[in-house]
């Protein structure tokens, strides 16, 4: 019923602008990965392997990348720990208050990332609200350093943050379940932890995967949190970006770790969603 | 209990489970108490128990000039970053429903990619397409950014309300000699409302949030969160709760409005599930 006329019309102008500001701009950094910069600082435009060479070889940078998939690693699995009985609870347990619940999950999202992860510093610091109390309790003379500038401190605050990423589609999954399939494992006999382990886990995995994707990929990116709270041991792969973007002024070599985060990104999410579709079950 | 007044069974399970969601939702919202509590506090940011409740740093934040100048440069550049989302996200859904063209696959997944990929690569590599075009960093940038960025809210939305639209209305405007235009404008946006106006707040909230992008594309202007980001790193005072504890007051309103709005339309959209269903990639 759309004649071309209409088809073109409103597929021409996105196609358009998606093609000048995303895919041109990371074709770009592509490119850019392969330069160089010259001593008097401009970019050569000589194409070879060099910065990738780099990374493999300056230990710093592959450290980097794996001590940040650690810590991403520990931020999903927090937010599952946390998100997946919560969304268990709301889904099966909540009955009236659920869509109440459901909305306070999701309204945290929207306070700005900034302002919650300067609340965190807020709370963590030497002379912060936590150490603070733990001192007016008595319960500890001196404040404890550990808290802030630190990798725990970024692991919390960014599982604090990406915890309702991982609850939302466990819970939409949940939510899918048919309910007569619970019913019916309960008539024949199963006990609730039967239930729960050979019917509705099995059946949550979709969301399970879609959630890890979630927490493991935007956080594996982050680079304020560390800026934030990270202190020297909570540097993160990205923050070596940044500082390759700015002070140490080495574009191309910074374009070639984006680009190993693009590849890694994609390929995670090629991954996952090929997960999600063996264990779907519709 | 009486919490639970549910129609479910109850297992031993369920106390667990109940306390581990309390837990959980301290969990969330305590760094928002301990924002808003600060705000108040005379003697600084920390510090337990608050002293002396003020006003005072409601007090410096309004006489502040700087935090102002930057609320205003993110109101402008979440008002531009919304209409290009708009004008671009809404007819790619349509697209996307509507069209067979080569290389739609890779189109839908460009369009989504922003929104699961982190804020530093898009960042980076706008920055690098503005330099090679030597374009200066301004509010401009910014802008380009955001409206680039969140095309994919816009898309996944109004994507989804086009699915549960009924197409029978365009074909009768069609029928009867409206032209495409006129049917676009007179039946297509006004049954799709509900979407297009989740989609403009949450693009317009995303926006004035936003930092990782902004990071990397600002010039001489502060957004309001660069602006914070500026101070954190000197220093922090409750000022900066204070600016915090407004913004959130106003998201709250725009989520109770959304939420009204949503009550009132038919079964409604959710915002928040339609994005993650869209990032699986089951939009097709």
């Amino acid at each position: 019923m759309f004649s071309r006329a209409y088809k073109a019309a409103v597929t021409l102008p996105p196609l358009l602008w998606v093609t000048v500001f995303l895919l041109m701009p990371y074709l770009l950094m592509f490119c850019y990965s392969f330069w160089s910069v010259s001593a008097s600082q401009a970019i050569v435009h000589s194409w070879n392997l060099d910065n990738y060479r780099q990374l493999l070889r300056v230990n710093i940078y592959w450290q980097t990348l794996l001590r940040s998939m650690w810590i991403a690693a520990r931020v999903t699995t927090f937010s599952l720990l946390l998100g997946y009985p919560l969304a268990y609870f709301l889904s099966f347990y909540a009955g009236k208050k659920k869509d109440l619940l459901y909305q306070l999950v999701i309204i945290p999202l929207w306070v700005s990332y900034l302002v919650r992860a300067y609340a965190w510093k807020t709370i963590l610091g030497s002379d912060g609200v936590l150490n603070t109390l733990l001192q007016y309790m008595h319960l500890t003379k001196h404040p404890l350093e550990f808290l802030l500038y630190s990798p725990f401190a970024v692991v919390l605050t960014l599982t604090h943050i990406y915890t309702p990423f991982a609850f939302l589609p466990i819970y939409a999954a949940l939510e899918h379940i048919p309910r007569n399939l619970v019913e019916a494992s309960h008539d024949l006999g199963a006990t609730p932890g039967q239930t729960f382990w050979r019917v509705i886990f099995p059946l949550s995995i979709p969301g399970v995967v879609a959630g890890a994707t979630f927490a493991f990929v935007l956080s594996l990116g982050d680079f304020l949190a560390p800026l934030l709270l990270g202190g020297p041991s909570g540097i993160m792969i990205s923050n070596i970006v940044v500082s390759l973007f700015g002070a140490a002024y080495n574009w191309p070599l910074g374009a070639a770790i984006s680009f190993c985060m693009l590849l890694l990104v994609v390929s995670l999410l090629v991954f996952s969603e090929r997960l999600e579709k063996k264990w779907s079950f519709s | 209990m009486e919490l639970l007044v549910s129609e479910t069974r109850f297992d031993s399970g369920s106390r667990w489970l109940l306390l581990h969601a309390v837990a959980v939702f301290v969990f969330l919202y305590l760094p928002i108490a301990v924002l808003i509590l600060y705000s108040f506090n005379g003697e600084g940011v920390g510090g337990f128990p608050p002293h002396h409740l003020t006003l005072d740093w409601y007090r410096t934040l309004f006489a502040d000039g700087p935090i102002w100048d930057s609320v205003l440069n993110s109101l402008q550049v979440a008002l531009a970053a919304m209409v290009i989302a708009l004008t671009f996200g809404v007819p790619a859904a349509l697209a996307l429903e509507r069209a067979q063209f080569p290389g739609k696959a890779l189109f839908r997944r460009l369009v989504l990619l922003p929104l699961i990929l982190p804020g530093i690569i898009t960042g980076l590599s706008l920055l690098m397409l503005f330099n090679v075009m030597g374009t200066k960093l301004s509010l401009m940038t910014i802008i380009l950014g955001h409206g680039t960025a969140l095309i994919s809210v816009a898309t996944t939305e109004v994507f989804a309300g086009l699915q549960k639209l009924d197409r029978a209305q365009e074909e009768a405007s069609l029928d009867l000699g409206a032209n495409y235009w006129q049917t676009f404008w007179r039946i297509t946006v006004p049954n799709l409302k509900l979407p297009i106006i989740g989609a403009a707040l949450l693009i317009f909230t995303l926006s004035m949030d936003e930092i990782a992008v902004s990071f990397f594309l600002i010039g001489r202007d502060n957004t309001l969160p660069l602006e914070i980001w500026g101070r954190l790193r000197r220093g922090i005072t409750p000022e900066i709760n204070a600016v915090s504890t407004i913004i959130f007051i106003f998201s709250l309103v725009a989520i109770v409005f959304w939420y009204r709005l949503r009550m009132r339309g038919e079964a409604g959209a959710d915002v928040a599930a339609e994005i993650v269903q869209a990032v699986e990639g089951d939009a097709t």
